[in-house]
């Protein structure tokens, strides 16, 4: 929680005695609350006073690694319960569960799968996050080789999940340059644990399913031993319970400034699961309710999907829809015959349509309009895409210098704007093409004629 | 150290209850709640959430070959059709007066009153009517339909910004129940209420359909409208606290990634389970930010939606 100019006043030396460049500490006061000057512009501050502040300028929620190297993930650092208070930051990491029990070609394949999943959505690669190796076995040596076979495979973040600080260790021998997160320190092992993420530098979880009391007091045992980077298990896993525990905890969090459990949350939606599609919906719910780091037991494709897009969807920032900059795209090789289309400059929009034109392998002209980011009939209904402005940006972006024909095909659900589009381009052949992107292919195959 | 005091919020205001259905039908009444979505250490939530499943009073024509499969036969008779959503799992069903659209047949009055007395003499569960959402056409067929459902207290959908009037006196003529709908926009929804309201239809017979956008394609728009909506409801504005219902089967299945199996990207996986998430994915998200009702299309997400409800609605 930042701190007011009161706040602030009462921890400086109140002498007046004008070194910060200001006539009072006061004044002094008030610009570092207003964020227009550094605090350690006063000399005479207290070590006292320095770690209030220090403190208070402490994210509610710690931002925490998981990883090393490019594909690290951060997450924690909220600051709203709703996203449309602000935003949601740092998206959840999407990791999946190896069984040190498991077969070493069926662990090699499924890390292969995982680390080499990707699917395109508005224009960016949507990817997920990591290993969490799990000691089934009990056994040291395998769980130190299972986790060198993934680290192996893959750049991804690990966690390492065992409550044997003997194994953890001889997994860390192996990996641990990877500053993997060690899951998990309980009550009965926590000093073992807290000495192995010391020695290794790496972030630490803490496990408590009988309360968030208990939790609590095992987390400030962990940052009293002297590790900061930690992760919260709360042991809620089902439905209603994850959601009810996660809202109190980002709640206590962010309302109370309750520092024991501002901490990321890991989540184990496959335990409370019967089917993929159960353990799908709950990490979805966790998405959206407050997890940080998601560990799941299913990987396929059909589930991976939906799964980032609604990360994307929740995570994007609601105040600024992703936008393309309005001009006109080549979509492949285009010539000076292929086909002229027109949308609207809302990335999810243009997306459609350049995705459709490409794999329908019609090489085209795709002219953008500002329509300010918004999609179709939001940006027609608005007021802010008509025929006047398909007209403009056709000779804005001078159209005609690319093509030997004058056909433009307008999108299907703005066919009303026809009339008016010929009386704004007298020489222009204007074309409907159908409602949705997904028939455009067989709708050029039919009627493009240049 | 001291144990952990829960953060409590002291909500004033509360979801309106409305009824559907009763005399002689099995009856149903959602909303009432006073805490968000499944906060139950913090207020109650009486009802449960709905699953109400899409009926129309045609063959769908545009309908991904799996959806057409799982139903099979019955798309040809609403009535059948409306049976067999209740052998699913349906807690309502909603019937779309699709041949009305002049798009489509065009279809007036009598058609739809038979396709109403179809689907409510073949199930006794409450019932929803929606028009094809061309207004004009909404007002004839709803003011039919209306007639026919007299007793049934059925919901008749949708008011709009310029259709609102005659619908809205056929529901309090019949005793029925109306559906507001605006298209994501709090103002705009709040402000559609008042005006129904002002007309003298009771709060308790308003249900609202803030518009859905499918994963992937507007949902995070609907998520937090609709988390707005019922923040405002529960901090004690009546206007916005009208239970909120869905038509997420509608918009999920009108996407690509539940539509087409063949030329995409490997990377969308299989088709029947991704088709099947993108509802189930749609509906979940959108019953965690405070949906009332939410209107699905294939009988597996019914019964994955239903059986997800009921253990969010179970007391932890
Ligand atoms: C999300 C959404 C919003 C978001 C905006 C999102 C955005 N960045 O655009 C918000 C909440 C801000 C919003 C606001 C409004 N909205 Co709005 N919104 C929607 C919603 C739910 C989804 C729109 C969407 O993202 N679609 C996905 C994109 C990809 O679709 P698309 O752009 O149409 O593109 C497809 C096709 O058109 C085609 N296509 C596109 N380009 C081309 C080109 C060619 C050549 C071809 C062949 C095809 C093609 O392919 C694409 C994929 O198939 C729809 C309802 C719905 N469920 O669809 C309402 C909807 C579009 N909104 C509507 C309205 C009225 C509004 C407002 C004007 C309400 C108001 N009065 O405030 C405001 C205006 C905003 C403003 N700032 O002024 C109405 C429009 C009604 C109408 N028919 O005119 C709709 C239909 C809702 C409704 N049923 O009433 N909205
Ligand atoms: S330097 Fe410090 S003590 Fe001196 S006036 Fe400024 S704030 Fe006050």
């Amino acid at each position: 929680m930042a701190l007011t100019g009161i706040e602030i006043y009462k921890l400086l030396p109140k002498t007046n005695c004008k070194e910060c460049g200001f006539p009072t500490c006061l004044a002094f006061a008030m610009k570092v609350a207003a964020k227009a000057v550094e605090i350690s512009l006063c000399p005479d501050l207290s070590e006292e006073a320095k770690q209030a502040l220090e403190a208070a300028a402490r994210p509610p929620i710690r931002l925490v690694t998981i990883g090393a190297g490019e594909r690290k993930v951060e997450v924690g650092n909220e600051v709203v319960m709703f996203r449309h208070e602000k935003t949601f930051y740092h998206p959840p990491g999407l990791m999946f569960r190896v069984n040190d029990t498991a077969a070493p070609e069926e662990i090699a394949k499924l890390v292969e799968e995982v680390a080499s999943y990707s699917v395109e959505r508005v224009g960016m690669q949507l990817e997920l996050d990591g290993f969490a190796i799990d000691n089934k076995s009990g056994d040291a040596a395998a769980f130190a080789n299972c986790a060198e076979l993934v680290e192996s495979k893959t750049d991804l973040p690990l966690v390492l999940m065992s409550s044997d600080p003997a194994c953890m260790s001889a997994a860390l021998e192996k990996v641990a340059t990877g500053k993997p997160l060690l899951y998990a320190a309980n009550k009965d092992n926590s000093d073992k644990m807290v000495e192995l993420a010391l020695k290794y530098g790496c972030p630490l979880a803490v496990y408590a399913s009988d309360g968030l009391s208990e939790l609590a007091e095992l987390t400030e045992k962990v940052s009293e031993g002297g590790v900061e980077d930690i992760v919260i298990d709360p042991g809620a896993r089902d439905f209603a319970q994850s959601l009810t525990t996660l809202t109190q905890l980002r709640r206590l969090a962010l309302r109370k400034s309750f520092r024991p459990l501002g901490y990321p949350i890991i989540t184990f939606p496959g335990e409370a699961a019967a089917s993929a599609e159960e353990e799908a919906l709950l990490a979805g719910q966790q998405i959206a309710k407050y997890a940080g780091i998601i560990v799941l037991d299913r990987f396929s494709p059909s589930v991976a999907y939906p799964l980032l897009t609604l990360r994307l969807n929740i995570y994007i920032d609601p105040q600024k829809p992703i936008q393309m900059t309005p001009g006109v795209y080549q979509i492949g090789a285009p010539k000076e015959t292929s086909p002229l289309c027109v949308t609207t400059n809302f990335s999810l929009t243009y997306f459609s349509v350049a995705g459709e034109l490409e794999s329908s392998a019609w090489a085209s002209w795709l002219l953008v309009c500002d329509t300010e980011g918004l999609s179709v009939l939001t940006s027609w209904a608005a007021g802010k895409f008509d025929a006047e402005k398909i007209a403009k940006s056709v000779k804005e972006f001078d159209v005609a210098k690319n093509i030997s024909h004058r056909s433009l095909v307008l999108l299907g659900k703005v066919a009303v704007l026809r009339g008016e589009l010929e009386e704004e381009l007298p020489d222009w052949k204007i074309m409907v093409g159908p409602l949705e992107a997904m028939d455009i292919g067989g709708y050029l195959k039919q009627h493009w004629t240049a | 150290m001291a144990a952990v005091e829960m953060p409590v919020e002291k909500w004033t205001g509360k979801v309106h209850e409305v009824r559907l259905g009763g005399e002689g039908r099995k009856s149903i009444v959602v909303g009432g709640e006073t805490t968000l979505p499944f906060l139950h250490f913090e207020g109650s939530i009486p009802n449960r959430i709905a699953v109400a499943v899409e009926v129309q009073d045609q063959e769908p024509s545009d309908w991904a070959t799996s959806l057409v499969s799982a139903w099979g036969d019955v798309l040809r008779d609403p009535g059948a059709w409306a049976k067999k959503a209740a052998e699913f799992g349906a807690d309502i069903i909603v019937l779309r007066l699709r041949s009305a659209h002049p798009e489509e047949r065009n279809t007036g009055a009598a058609e739809a009153k038979a396709a109403v007395d179809k689907v409510l003499s073949a199930v006794d569960l409450p019932v929803i009517v929606l028009g094809p959402e061309v207004a004009e056409k909404d007002n004839e067929v709803l003011v039919a339909a209306s007639e026919v459902a007299r007793g049934s207290r059925v919901a008749l959908g949708n008011c709009m910004e310029k259709n609102y009037r005659t619908i809205a006196a056929t529901a309090i003529a019949d005793g029925h129940v109306v559906i507001a709908k605006t298209p994501i926009e709090i103002n705009l929804a709040k402000q559609l209420n008042i005006l129904i309201s002002d007309i003298g239809v009771p709060v308790d017979a308003i249900l609202m359909d803030p518009t859905t956008g499918a994963l992937g394609y507007g949902l995070e728009y609907s998520y937090s409208m609709m988390e707005r909506l019922h923040l405002a409801a529960l901090q004690g504005d009546a206007m916005t606290a009208m239970p909120m219902v869905c038509t997420v089967g509608e918009e999920a299945w009108r996407q690509k990634e539940a539509r087409v199996a063949e030329g995409v990207p490997a990377s969308w996986g299989d088709h029947e389970q991704r088709s099947l998430l993108w509802e189930e994915f749609t509906a979940i998200s959108l019953i965690n930010s405070g949906a009332d009702i939410v209107v699905l299309r294939h009988p597996k997400a019914v019964e994955v939606v239903k059986a997800t409800i009921d253990r969010l609605m179970s007391q932890v």
